[in-house]
């Protein structure tokens, strides 16, 4: 059993939680992973580390509600438990000095993003952060991530704050020499900002998350394909290529359980766990 | 034996199963299990040979005629603290052994007709000792060594039961939310129910071993960390990677690897979705690609959570299937359609990425090969085309690579095991490895000779230190 020690609400849906689990931080490094399982029922869901705090002994996710198990996390509350944290899962991001380290997060991810921008910058890269959410209510992170930033973008999908979408990025990659980009967020921009720096031959990472089972390389339901070669993105990634990956499949792979989903969603809000 | 004994049997007492087609719909155990007078009857067609040939095919050497002796005198107590002696789970063997491959198959009853039902017996023993509450054996006194044993799989559990008698402290480092590998993630409930892996691994921690959940090695503390804490390591790690086929069309939805079908329907317990999280989707015509136990388990899993039809696609005949026999009768029971010398070659999807369809290939069967069994090879131009809208692939699976990845200075094959010399120890002095992680995909019970080896030399090892 695992305690939540701190939750704050970052923006609508969207939790942050600390949990008690000393031995887990001692190991953790920017770019890994838990999976954390609420109950005996539960199923396992994977969430990226945002923060690992050694002294306090937590580690920090951020975690927006999407269906059944995210919407039951986020009724939790702090000195509530959850029965099984498994981690840190995952190879650790490759942090090293490049020169001008790109940062782009879309949504919930911005916060693990955050974790990856503060390690570039310790390392003595110059970061240039890009955040962006739906909309303005959205964002998180913002004031984070200009401490550890030497520039700082904001984007939105509806243009609320900020730019409308990332196609400012375009003209930003023609101005800026960038040594490499590191692509958190939906698959979406993962793809679009690949394509944006593509033709420039700047070396994208983007962190895949598709469903995932066991999350430690048995299942192969993670598999994802990158250049030719199957790839599990539990052990093998998650951080990838983002030239060489075939997004179009893992959006349709992330759709595979939707029905099934819904009437789990539904299952909850109507009580039937309680029964 | 004074008195005359009536002509033995010549067939086993059949073992009481569920009806094959009620049981098509449910997951509760197929094989019910013998009675006390079943036992005894079986018991009675043994012929107590002095040179016991039952023994030598058996890994683990369980005294076979002495326990069966004792379930003669009804003496069931007494019969399973015997199969106990080398045997620390018993529950499980007695399900989910290939006894026809192994003790039964030197059975001297089997020249004439079947051989003594050994297996049966084992588990009839053991499920009557559950029954009534385990005996836990006097605590051996503290040798003030302890050990680290990674993986709870049948390797890591037995080698914790045997070092615990030795005296030494036991700490189990578990990945899963749940002990047992196989067994609890991957052996369905029809035919190993959880309640009997729960209750084994309970045992164990009874004998006063930690069991620790969520605790991946490798990632959460190296074996470097663990030999800081620990005075030797056992690694009991398995081979769960599952093997792909590299045709085109693998990665559409609707095709899972036979683990991960199995571990949603076993260990998540897909099958009471949507009561637990995890949701599993099986279509209405469903292929199972492969010929061994796990092939078996999927088709029938994927019989039991709805599927209209359920096709084995298998490559070679039946005469060359790895799996049990007695699944291989039970899955022919229930249903399950057999193709066999036949192959897939790609897969077709629909518009929205989801499987639909399955080129095959015939095969015929040529020279055998390096593992004594005939090779397969395409019969080109007989190429024919299969509705599906599930895939199961469970083709084999491969060493779990993290302790090998993040262990610096162990010996690995060029297949991911580990090396072990005779005596279960790697190339790191204190570090000793057992089961499907060394041997790659293998049984159940060697994985236990391989735990209870491992054991020994560990506590060898240990007293030598002293
Ligand atoms: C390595 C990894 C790291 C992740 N990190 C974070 C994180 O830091 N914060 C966060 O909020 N979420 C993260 N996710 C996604 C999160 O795990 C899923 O949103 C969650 O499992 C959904 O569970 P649910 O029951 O609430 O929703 P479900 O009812 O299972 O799904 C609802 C919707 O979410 C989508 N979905 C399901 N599983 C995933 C998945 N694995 N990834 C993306 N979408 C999914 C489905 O397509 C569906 O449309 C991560 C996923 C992975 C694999
Ligand atoms: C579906 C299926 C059906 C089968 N049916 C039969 C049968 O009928 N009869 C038979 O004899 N055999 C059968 N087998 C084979 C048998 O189950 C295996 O040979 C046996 O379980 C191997 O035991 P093990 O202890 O070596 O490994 P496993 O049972 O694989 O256990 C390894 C354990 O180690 C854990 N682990 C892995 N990596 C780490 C890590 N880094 N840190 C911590 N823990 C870790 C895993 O989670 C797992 O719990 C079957 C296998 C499958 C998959
Ligand atoms: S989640 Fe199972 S292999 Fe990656």
């Amino acid at each position: 059993m695992y305690a939540i020690v701190r939750k704050r609400e970052l923006a609508p849906h969207t939790n942050l939680f600390e949990f008690s689990a000393k031995e887990i931080t001692v190991k953790t490094k920017p770019g890994q992973f838990v999976i954390l399982r609420i109950d005996e029922d539960g199923e396992r869901v994977p969430l990226t580390i945002a923060g690992a705090n050694v002294e306090k002994g937590t580690i920090t996710v951020v975690c927006h509600e999407v269906g059944k198990s995210t919407k039951q996390l986020g009724r939790l509350k702090e000195g509530d438990f959850v029965q099984d944290l498994l981690g840190p899962l995952g190879k650790p991001a490759e942090i090293r000095k490049f020169g001008t380290v790109l940062c782009v997060g879309g949504g919930v991810m911005v916060a693990p993003l955050h974790f990856q921008a503060e390690a570039f910058h310790e390392a003595g890269n110059t970061v240039i952060g890009v955040i962006g959410a739906r909309t303005e209510s959205h964002l998180i992170y913002e004031d984070e991530m200009r401490k550890v930033c030497n520039e700082l973008h904001v984007a939105t999908d509806d243009g609320s704050r900020g730019y409308k979408r990332m196609d400012f990025l375009k003209g930003l990659l023609k101005a800026k020499k960038v040594d490499r980009a590191i692509v958190m967020g939906p698959v979406v921009t993962m793809k679009t900002v690949s394509e944006f720096t593509r033709p420039y031959g700047i070396p994208t990472v983007v962190n895949l998350i598709p469903i995932m089972v066991d999350g430690m390389g048995m299942c192969g339901a993670c598999r994802v394909t990158v250049g030719d070669r199957m790839m599990f993105a539990c052990v093998d990634g998650p951080d990838f290529d983002g030239h060489q990956v075939d997004f179009e499949e893992l959006m349709a792979r992330l759709k595979m359980f939707t029905p099934q989903e819904k009437l789990a969603f539904v299952f909850q809000e109507e009580g039937g766990r309680s029964q | 034996m004074s008195k005359p004994k009536p002509k033995i049997k010549k067939e086993a007492v059949p073992m009481p199963k569920q009806d094959p087609k009620e049981r098509g719909h449910n997951f509760n155990e197929v094989a019910r299990g013998y009675t006390e007078e079943q036992a005894v009857a079986e018991a009675e067609r043994c012929l107590q040979c002095v040179k016991a040939a039952c023994v030598n095919g058996c890994p683990v050497e369980v005294d076979i005629p002495a326990f069966i002796q004792l379930v003669r005198e009804h003496k069931f107590d007494e019969a399973i603290r015997k199969v106990k002696e080398k045997n620390s789970l018993p529950a499980i063997c007695g399900r989910v052994c290939p006894q026809e491959e192994q003790c039964q198959a030197n059975c001297t009853m089997g020249k004439v007709g079947d051989p003594v039902s050994i297996g049966r017996l084992e588990r009839f023993l053991a499920d009557w000792e559950r029954e009534r509450g385990y005996e836990i054996p006097q605590k051996t006194a503290s040798t003030g060594k302890r050990v680290a044993i990674v993986g709870a799989g049948p390797a890591g559990l037995t080698a914790a039961a045997e070092l615990i008698k030795f005296g030494h402290e036991v700490v189990v480092f578990e990945a899963l939310h749940k002990p047992g590998g196989v067994l609890i993630y991957g052996i369905p409930e029809f035919r190993l129910p959880k309640k009997i892996v729960e209750a084994e691994a309970e045992y164990i921690e009874k004998l006063g071993t930690t069991i620790k959940m969520d605790a991946m090695i490798g990632r959460l503390r190296t074996i470097e960390e663990l030999l800081e804490k620990f005075d030797a390591v056992f690694i009991g790690t398995g081979a769960g990677l599952p093997l792909f086929m590299r045709i085109p069309g693998e990665n559409l939805c609707g095709i899972y690897s036979a683990n991960e079908f199995l571990i949603r329907v076993n260990l998540m317990k897909a099958y009471a979705f949507p009561k637990s999280d995890t949701p599993i989707y099986v279509g209405k015509k469903v292929a199972v690609i492969g010929g061994g136990n796990v092939a078996m388990d999927s088709a029938r899993c994927a019989l039991r959570l709805g599927a209209e039809e359920v096709k084995i696609i298998y490559r070679r005949s039946k005469q060359e299937m790895p799996a049990r026999a007695e699944e291989i009768e039970n899955a022919e029971e229930e249903g399950i359609v057999f193709e066999f010398l036949t192959n897939p070659r790609r897969f077709v999807g629909n518009e929205r990425g989801w499987v639909k369809a399955m080129e095959c290939i015939r095969m015929r069967l040529g020279e055998p090969d390096a593992s004594g069994r005939r090779r397969p090879i395409p019969i080109e131009g007989s190429e024919f085309t299969i509705d599906v809208d599930t895939v199961i692939i469970a083709i084999g699976r491969t060493p779990n690579p993290i302790i090998q990845q993040t262990t610096e200075g162990l010996q690995v094959t060029k297949w991911g095991t580990i090396v072990t010399d005779e005596n279960a120890e790697t190339s790191i002095e204190g570090v000793y490895a057992g089961g499907d992680i060394v041997t790659g995909e293998a049984t159940v019970i060697s994985a236990m000779g391989a735990g209870k080896k491992g054991a020994r030399a560990i506590h060898k090892y240990l007293m030598k230190s002293e």
